[in-house]
Formats: C-alpha cells, sequence, structure tokens
C-alpha cells in the first residue's frame, strides 16, 4: 500500500478515560486489506478472552478500505462487536456518508471501548475527538429528531455522517440498530444496544482531507472505466429504478415470500405493497449513499390529517425495501401501504432493526393465536394486519412493561425458549430470518453464514438459479466458497449491489494505482484466510455450531423447491461442522 | 482528462431537484489534481437539513460583478470574461475575506493549501453526474 495514506491510522478512543489516540497500523492494512479483515483482527486485540456483550469490554470497530472515497460504490462501513442477540460476533455493515467520513477524516479504523457514566456523544474530526455531555438528548421519544438537534450541534455539512441510537438502544434491546443519515442503517445483530450499554448517544465524524494517489494517471483511468460500468449496469437500472422493493412479485409469484409468519409463502397483499405500487403511488425521491451514482435509496410520502384541525396535514418520508417490506408487511399479513410505511416509521423513531423487529411481532402474534401466551403477557391483543395494536407492541418492546416484553426484546431465540413455541421462532443462530424462503440454500446460507444473514453467503440466489439442490455437502461448500469471496468485498467495503463491477479483475486493477499488487490466486487466498479467522473469533465468542437449531415451521411451507426435507440440511450442517472444526484447528 | 478552464463555458445547474445527493461531482472536482478525497472540491451537495427535505448544490454561478473579487485585498482574483473569477494563487495571502463575500457560501477552502477554491467552470464534474443536475452551458 502507498505508506502516505491515512489508511493505516487507527483510532482508539476510551469513554471510561474519556481518552483517545491514534496508532500506525500499516501491518494490519497491509495484510488484512481494511474492513472486516482488519476488524476481525483489531477485535481479536481488543477482547483476548471472551466477553459480555453489554459490558464495558466489548469494544466496537467501524473500519473502512482502501478503496472508499476513491471509486464509485466502495461506500461501507463494517462495524464489529459482539451480539447480544446471538451471543458471539456480531457484524453489521451500513453506507450513507459513514465511510467516507471516516476516511477523509484520516483513519482507516475507529476502536470505541469501554463505557462511559453519563450520556454523551462524540464528534470526530482529524486527529480530534470531543466528548460532548449528551444528557438533553438521551430519552428523546424519536429518533430522527436526535439527528435535527445533531445536525445543528457541529460543522461540516454535507461531508459527515451523524450516527445515533434511538431509545431501543438506550433500553438495551438486543436488536437496536444504529441509525446513519436518517436512512441508512447498521441494523443487524444489535450494535445500537451495544453503543447504548456504552452511553453513546451519537457519533459524529467530519472530514475532508485528500487521500494521496501514487499512480494519478492510472488512477483516473480505472476510475473512469469503472464509473462507466456502474452506470450501465444492470445492477444501476434494478435497484435506481425500483430498488430492492423489485423483489417482492417475483419471489410472491414462486412461491418464496415469507408470509405471516412463514403460515404460508405466498401473499395475497403482494400486488399491493410491491415495488412497483409503491414507486407508483407514494415514491417521493431517490438519493444516494455518498460516492455512489446508483441511488438505490427509496423514499416513499405519506401524508396523514391532524383529526383536531381541517385541511391540516403531516407529511412523513419513509424509506423503504424488500426486508421492510417482507418483515413489517407480509410477514405481519399488513396488506395497505400505507399501514406498512407507518410501521416501518415507527420502528426508525424507535431504532429497531426492522427484520428482527418485524419477526419478533409475526412469532408473538402466532403464540398469542395459539394460546401460548394472553393478553396478560402482550397487554393489547395481536392480530395479522392490526397494526395499531402492532404500533403498541412495537413501543412495549422498546419501554419492557412487564417481564414478556423484557424477553421479547431479546429476540425470538430467547423468548420462545421461555415461553414454547421454539417450532415457529423464525431465527437461524438467533438472527431473526430474512425475507426470502426459496429453498435449500436460503436455510442453510441463514445457518451457517457468519451473520446468520442472506448476505454471507446468498444462498437466497442459488436457490433462484438452480433447478436441482447438489448434494449437502456441495452446497455447504459453494456457499462457503462464496462467503470466502464476499470477504474480499467487505473487506474492500464495497457495496454487495456492486459486486457484479467489481469482478476479481477490476478489483485487481483498481487497487494497482493505490500500490498493492495482487494476483487472483492471493486474493482468493486472502479471502479465505479472511473468513477462517473470522469463524476462528466466532467459536472464540461462544458460537456453538452443534447447537444450531432449525425451527420445524421451515420444513412445513412449501418453497419454489418443494417442502424441504430436514435430514438434507441436518447433513449439510454436519458438513460445515466438520469443515469449521478441521479449519480452525489448523 | 481534465480540460483547463474555458472563458466561453460555464458550469451550470440544469434542474436541483434530480439531485440524489451521490457526491459525485465533488469527488471529479477534487480529482481534477490527481489525487483523491475532497479536499479541492469546489462544489458542495448537501441536505437542507435532513435528507428527507431535499439536497442542494453550492457551486459559483459565475456572478458579472462578484463580491469575492471586491473584497481581496491583493487582487489575486481576477474576472473572468463572462462571469466568475480566477485565482492568482502567487497573490493570495489565505485572508479568507473571499469565503465571507461569498453570499450563496461557494467559496471554499483548502485547508491544505489555506487558500480559497474557485471553480474554473471546466464543467468536469457534470461529466458524472448522471442524473444531469449539471450542465455547461455557453457564454457569450
Ligand atoms: S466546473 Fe470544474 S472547478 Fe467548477 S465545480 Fe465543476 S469540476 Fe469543480
Ligand atoms: S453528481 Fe449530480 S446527482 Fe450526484 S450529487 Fe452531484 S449534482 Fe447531485
Amino acid at each position: 500500500m502507498n505508506q502516505r495514506d491515512p489508511l493505516k491510522r487507527v483510532l482508539y478512543i476510551d469513554l471510561s478515560r474519556k481518552s483517545f489516540w491514534i496508532d500506525d497500523r500499516v501491518d494490519l492494512f497491509e495484510r488484512w486489506l481494511g474492513g472486516i479483515g482488519v476488524a476481525v483482527q483489531l477485535f481479536k486485540e481488543e477482547a483476548p478472552k471472551n466477553i459480555e456483550p453489554l459490558s464495558p469490554e466489548n469494544p466496537v470497530i467501524f473500519s473502512i478500505g482502501p478503496l472508499t472515497s476513491l471509486y464509485p460504490l466502495a461506500s461501507k462501513t463494517v462495524a464489529l462487536f459482539k451480539s447480544p442477540l446471538t451471543g458471539n460476533l456480531g457484524e453489521s455493515h451500513a453506507g450513507g456518508r459513514s465511510a467516507i467520513a471516516i476516511r477523509l477524516a484520516g483513519y482507516g479504523a475507529i476502536i470505541i471501548k469501554g463505557a462511559s457514566q453519563l450520556p454523551l456523544y462524540l464528534v470526530i474530526k482529524e486527529g480530534e475527538v470531543e466528548f460532548r455531555d449528551g444528557s438533553a438528548l438521551w430519552g428523546i421519544s424519536n429518533a430522527n429528531t436526535v439527528g435535527r438537534i445533531l445536525r445543528e450541534a457541529a460543522i461540516g455539512r454535507g461531508i459527515r455522517t451523524i450516527m445515533r441510537i434511538g431509545k431501543a438502544g438506550e433500553k438495551l434491546v438486543s436488536y437496536a440498530a444504529v441509525i446513519t443519515e436518517t436512512y441508512r442503517h447498521f441494523g443487524r445483530l444489535g450494535l445500537g444496544a451495544v453503543l447504548g450499554s456504552k452511553k453513546v448517544k451519537g457519533i459524529i465524524i467530519y472530514g475532508k482531507h485528500s487521500i494521496p494517489i501514487q499512480d494519478k494517471k492510472k488512477y483516473r483511468e480505472i476510475y473512469d472505466r469503472l464509473y462507466r460500468l456502474a452506470v450501465g449496469s444492470d445492477a444501476m437500472k434494478r435497484y435506481h429504478d425500483l430498488g430492492t422493493a423489485i423483489n417482492i412479485l417475483p419471489l410472491n409469484y414462486i412461491g418464496a415470500l415469507p408470509t405471516r409468519n412463514l403460515n404460508s409463502s405466498r401473499f395475497e397483499g403482494a400486488e399491493e405493497i410491491c415495488g412497483e405500487n409503491i414507486a407508483e403511488k407514494k415514491l417521493a425521491r431517490r438519493v444516494a449513499c455518498a460516492h455512489c451514482p446508483i441511488a438505490c435509496i427509496h423514499i416513499a410520502s405519506i401524508r396523514e390529517p391532524y383529526p383536531d384541525e381541517p385541511y391540516f396535514y403531516k407529511t412523513t418520508f419513509i424509506s423503504y425495501d424488500h426486508e421492510l417490506l417482507y418483515s413489517l408487511g407480509s410477514m405481519l399479513g399488513v396488506k395497505k401501504i400505507d399501514d406498512v410505511l407507518r410501521l416501518i416509521d415507527t420502528v426508525e423513531a424507535m431504532g429497531l432493526d426492522a427484520i428482527s423487529t418485524g419477526v419478533c411481532l409475526a412469532w408473538a402474534t402466532e403464540a398469542y393465536k395459539r394460546g401460548i401466551i394472553t393478553i396478560n403477557e402482550t397487554l393489547v391483543e395481536l392480530d395479522w394486519g392490526n397494526i395499531d395494536n402492532y404500533i403498541q407492541v412495537i413501543k412495549y418492546i422498546v419501554e419492557q412493561p412487564n417481564d414478556f416484553y423484557g424477553m421479547l426484546a431479546r429476540g425470538t431465540r430467547e423468548a420462545s425458549k421461555h415461553y414454547g413455541g421454539q417450532e415457529f421462532a423464525l431465527n437461524f443462530g438467533g438472527n431473526e430470518m430474512p425475507g426470502y424462503h426459496t429453498g435449500y440454500g436460503a436455510i442453510i446460507g441463514y445457518s451457517i453464514g457468519s451473520r446468520h444473514s442472506h448476505l454471507d453467503c446468498a444462498g437466497y440466489r442459488v436457490d433462484q438459479t438452480i433447478k436441482e439442490p447438489p448434494s449437502p455437502e456441495e452446497f455447504v461448500e459453494l456457499l462457503i466458497k462464496e462467503e470466502e469471496w464476499r470477504q474480499i468485498l467487505n473487506s474492500l467495503t464495497i457495496c454487495l449491489f456492486a459486486r457484479s463491477i467489481y469482478n476479481v479483475e477490476n478489483i485487481i486493477e483498481a487497487l494497482k494505482p493505490l500500490g498493492y499488487n495482487y494476483t487472483e490466486e492471493e486474493l482468493k487466498k486472502t479471502g479465505e484466510e479472511i473468513y477462517f479467522e473470522k469463524q476462528k473469533l466466532k467459536l472464540k465468542l461462544g458460537f456453538k455450531p452443534e447447537e444450531l437449531k432449525i425451527p420445524s415451521r421451515v420444513f412445513e411451507t412449501p418453497t419454489p423447491h418443494g417442502l424441504l426435507k430436514r435430514e438434507y440440511i441436518e447433513e449439510a450442517l454436519q458438513h460445515y461442522i466438520k469443515l469449521i472444526e478441521y479449519k480452525t484447528l489448523q | 482528462m481534465y480540460v483547463s478552464s474555458h472563458e466561453v463555458k460555464r458550469l451550470a445547474i440544469l434542474d436541483a431537484e434530480r439531485c440524489v445527493g451521490c457526491q459525485l461531482c465533488m469527488f471529479a472536482c477534487s480529482r481534477r489534481f490527481g489525487d483523491g478525497g475532497l479536499a479541492k472540491s469546489a462544489i458542495l451537495v448537501r441536505s437542507v437539513g435532513g435528507i428527507e427535505r431535499g439536497l442542494t448544490v453550492i457551486v459559483c454561478r459565475a456572478c458579472l460583478d462578484p463580491p469575492c473579487a471586491r473584497v481581496c485585498p491583493t487582487d489575486a482574483l481576477k474576472l473572468r470574461k463572462h462571469g466568475g473569477v480566477f485565482l492568482d494563487q502567487t497573490k493570495c495571502i489565505g485572508c479568507r475575506n473571499c469565503v465571507e463575500a461569498c453570499d450563496i457560501g461557494a467559496v471554499f477552502w483548502d485547508y491544505e493549501t489555506n487558500k480559497p477554491i474557485i471553480c474554473v467552470h471546466c464543467g468536469y464534474c457534470s461529466q458524472f453526474c448522471h442524473y444531469k443536475v449539471l450542465g455547461v452551458e455557453k457564454t457569450i
């Protein structure tokens, strides 16, 4: 790498001592590129033994990569922490301006450790960290309001990131999110709760550095090529036009859209809540993450009248995508656009992860209908599509007025362990299911993926391209290969929507003018190594692959590949365990 | 390749409503000098108090009687023929008067050289604006 590149600088922030320092970690960035590759190593250093997720010892690591801010679409920040939801490794990615701001403030990674006694927010600039009193912000009921206040409080309009937690983070809900730039999130696995436990309400990062380039001529050439590829690509069209919401109808058509807690894989309201219909009726604007021409963020507007005065309206802008329309739409039997959007708005205001929240509501609804839990627990009646009550329940999850909500705030795994209904508690390794019931690939992927997310190894995509599944062993190996390669994308913090643009050749070319000479083999090898380093860390933090449980609902509701067989998935998991044990012992 | 300023061209904001806030224009402007980042950008795209309220593009509008030039104590800002100014780096003493004088906030500051960043209306940024917010117009 270019020795003048500030990427190698790591900012350490100790909340307990209110101190900070900067280290030159060229060793890590040379060896592990950046992003997830470097974050795993930093985490290992910071947490040499196992730790509690909500303790001051849990470090939060943000990292970005060498391509960030230099090429389009390398716009993600990786966050690594121990997850209060799964009880092991927590990894979440977000875009917005976060990655660019970290890079141009002159850092490759930021580590936040310790905990503050009093609420605070951090203002991070080049070579400077302010610890500002956040008492007045703590407890504000709407996370959007917090964003507005922070916007006024700091410099750097247009070139800064404002991360914040909502009330869910303060109240330590295991799936609380961190919101950045209003519409982007470190959504999954509970980073919001970890920051809440440290009393960090917000983080503002500002920077305007230049990044020195070794080969300026070549850099511009490759930039232009990647730019043209990006704006001419299919991904561009697909994600800009309708966004991921484009998936609702096709998934419904093939019978892969989880509906009413996966009692069905087809939703009769799909035509109403699909991307096409929302775009036509409600789309207000499309916006982009910094340095991304695709602009996939779709924002709808809804207008609600105030009951007390005629012609007086409140207009709310709400961003939506496939996962939200699934988890707060089909999964809950919500059939009207405005209703789904209102649920999304509530989840945003509270600062929760939308997928986990939706799946928790779905589990609770089914448990309630089956009489496993009663109104004594839920305090309101639960029924598919009853959104007024769902809004109330979301607020209860945050406030936790009784033991039941205290449990539900810890996710479907914990709640069902306590109350029953594990067979229809749709989580994998403790993380709630994403919106694809496409076949074996999806289920194996959720189970063995490091984040228990569809994005780890994209099994749901494989399902949609193959006719017949290969043997369970082959399937696992194929998915691990994909996850290994994605470690490179996630170390360079390239948006996964751009994975077809950033193929191996283009990545090698893009790295050259920055002073990296990789061969295809070396790059793939590095991906493999990062994957196993991460798996090792996951095991160290308490992950027990032999305890992975697949909820039986998965086998009762058909997929496009028919009803799934438990034996097939058990075999796949056995094979995964064997591979992991073999590799991590090496 | 970036072409040096041409007297007959002027950067124009064709329709700010179409802006998606990707900031590719800002990165392009800074890239004119070969490095990455945003230190040299003469254009800023930011939200109007939160992305939900829309975006605004701030860039030199090539005033015919530019206030920035009027307040420069060393005459480092020279008038361009059809509006806007050139910066003579050698004369500039880094006093920031021009920054204060520009009502639309389109004179930015280069913290690395301690000099203002002045748009030269080259139009390079517009080549990376996929949404046709930016364009180049002829000035006659
Ligand atoms: S016209 Fe040239 S100098 Fe002006 S903002 Fe665009 S790229 Fe920068
Ligand atoms: S390149 Fe165009 S769309 Fe993107 S921020 Fe600049 S003006 Fe807006």
